[in-house]
């Protein structure tokens, strides 16, 4: 089946994020000099102008920040996932990003609820970030 | 040197506003120019200056105008702040001597054309969020703001009930102007009754999507003492661009757009205080956008905003009148080029049923891409 949502088209700074994806793992750039952790990729740390990178490891944890619900299939691919929540997540390591929420009920979410990662695979070469909601501590 | 009070908006024009125009954008473009420059008193061959937006170039312009000598053009590509960084733009360009009368075009074809939400994959200012947010899902610019709204909601507890207010009260201005796509009344229980798009945006709090074209003229300032209109004079003008402006996600606080960086420095400028302004054309993409401006702006606390729109105090006879025309909300998509237009309109007093009593001194707003800001304030002469 043809794969309809928009795909991302790696720079030779984001390569690295994708290719941890796809091996099951989120990785984050840290600036190689000041060490400051940045997201997403991108050639130059704002700290220190280092161009220099570190992969680190990222812990997979983080708590909602704010959220959505789209309704509305703006893309074709998305269409049978309606409706679905997108979740914009602080990051256990001081940077966000947004992913889809599996499996959760859009009227209990608040500030601060914690979540952890899925990383699921869109097609083939191709792996996404997700997140659940974490169980509680 | 300052930019005040060294340009003034002698021009003004519009097309018709549809669903389907049938012309293409350059024609929508050279229409609503040449009724601009027949506005101002001055034949196309009189502009010496041009700040395009999207498709078209500045060689169009020339070429259809017969221009022997342009000497000044320039691209503001800030999304929906655009028009009024154009603004900007041009009186720059006056003040530094280099022209005279800048002419901005704007015309789309976003209904029967391009739609709005698809043409952002395609701009290079989006290549963050097309790589990282795009492929999850976050497509569109109501899904990419929506979680702004949520948070200020979370934080705030701002309501959809505050959103439908702005919505109801720029649809009974696009009643007033007489030239929006929007025809009929629109009540609170509509709105909210209306679909949701992405929580907490529901349809009326989306903006249109329209086809039609819309230009101003500015002009230097010792050239329009005597020129056709009453001159309306820029006393203030800047632009602002907001912390993480590629990407919302990562924005420290996302309640904060770039226009919180940009209006202190225009009301500076213009040496006015927030109760001097008679009359504001708010950028409207989504009504939550016209909401958290209004805090950014400073004409109430972070926070305020719902209280503050609540109880006609953004209608013509209230006390800021807000989206006088219809905004982008209920008169058309233009990109916020109406809303200098509309401004124009009141100061010249010839609003029509729109009109603002004795309105001396407005303000007009642009908000683009993922947060981008412009600001300018103008006065009667
Ligand atoms: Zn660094």
């Amino acid at each position: 089946m043809d794969y309809l949502k928009p795909v991302p088209e790696p720079t030779p700074e984001s390569k690295p994020y994708w290719d941890a994806l796809n091996e099951g793992r989120l990785m984050l750039q840290s600036c190689g000099a000041c060490g400051k952790v940045r997201h997403y990729p991108r050639p130059l740390c704002d700290a220190c102008f280092s161009f220099d990178v570190r992969w680190i490891n990222a812990k997979g944890t983080g708590t909602i920040h704010s959220w959505t619900v789209t309704h509305h299939a703006f893309n074709p691919g998305f269409k049978a996932e309606l409706p679905y929540v997108l979740v914009t997540v602080d990051l256990a390591e001081g940077v966000r990003m947004q992913a889809p929420l599996r499996q959760a009920d859009a009227s209990t979410l608040k500030p601060g609820l914690p979540v952890r990662l899925l990383i699921e695979s869109a097609r083939d070469g191709l792996a996404l970030p997700a997140f659940a909601l974490a169980a509680k501590a | 040197m300052s930019l005040r009070e060294k340009g003034v908006i002698t021009g003004i024009g519009e097309t018709a506003y549809s669903r389907a125009s049938g012309k293409s954008v350059l024609a929508l473009q050279l229409e609503a120019s040449l009724a601009a420059i027949a506005d101002a008193g001055l034949t196309p061959k009189d502009i010496d200056g041009i700040i395009v937006y999207g498709s078209t170039v500045a060689e169009d312009f020339i070429t259809n105008f017969g221009i022997a000598d342009l000497r000044f053009s320039a691209v503001t590509p800030m999304g929906g702040a655009s028009s009024v960084a154009a603004v900007q733009c041009a009186i720059a360009a006056i003040s530094a001597g280099i022209c005279n009368h800048v002419l901005i075009p704007l015309g789309r074809n976003g209904s029967s054309g391009t739609r709005i939400g698809t043409r952002v994959q395609q701009m290079p200012q989006f290549r963050t969020i097309g790589e990282f947010e795009m492929p999850v899902g976050a497509i569109a610019p109501a899904q990419l703001y929506a979680p702004m709204a949520r948070r200020h909601m979370e934080l705030y507890g701002t309501t959809s009930r505050h959103l439908a207010e702005i919505a109801v009260n720029t649809r009974k201005h696009a009643l007033l102007n007489g030239r929006g796509m929007m025809t009929k009344p629109l009540t609170v229980e509509e709105h909210q009754a209306s679909r949701m798009i992405s929580d907490p945006l529901r349809l009326f709090d989306c903006s249109l999507e329209s086809d039609g074209g819309c230009a101003v003229v500015v002009s230097a300032a010792e050239r329009a003492r005597d020129m056709k209109q009453r001159p309306v004079l820029v006393m203030g003008v800047a632009e602002g661009h907001p912390d993480s402006p590629s990407a919302i996600t990562q924005r420290p606080d996302l309640t904060r757009l770039g226009l919180a960086k940009a209006a202190p420095r225009a009301f500076k400028m213009a040496g006015v205080s927030h109760a001097d302004i008679d009359v504001a054309e708010v950028y409207d993409c989504f009504t939550y956008i016209v909401l958290c401006q209004l805090e950014d702006m400073g004409f109430c606390k972070k926070g305020e905003g719902g209280p503050f729109v609540m109880d006609g105090t953004i209608a013509i006879d209230g006390k800021l009148p807000l989206n006088t025309h219809g905004g982008l909300l209920s008169q058309a998509h233009m990109a916020g080029i109406n809303h200098v237009v509309e401004l124009t309109r009141q100061l010249r007093g010839a609003a029509g049923k729109a009109q603002v009593k004795d309105a001396e001194i407005g303000l007009v707003t642009g908000y683009g891409d993922m947060g981008d800001g412009s600001i300018a304030i103008m006065r009667r002469a």
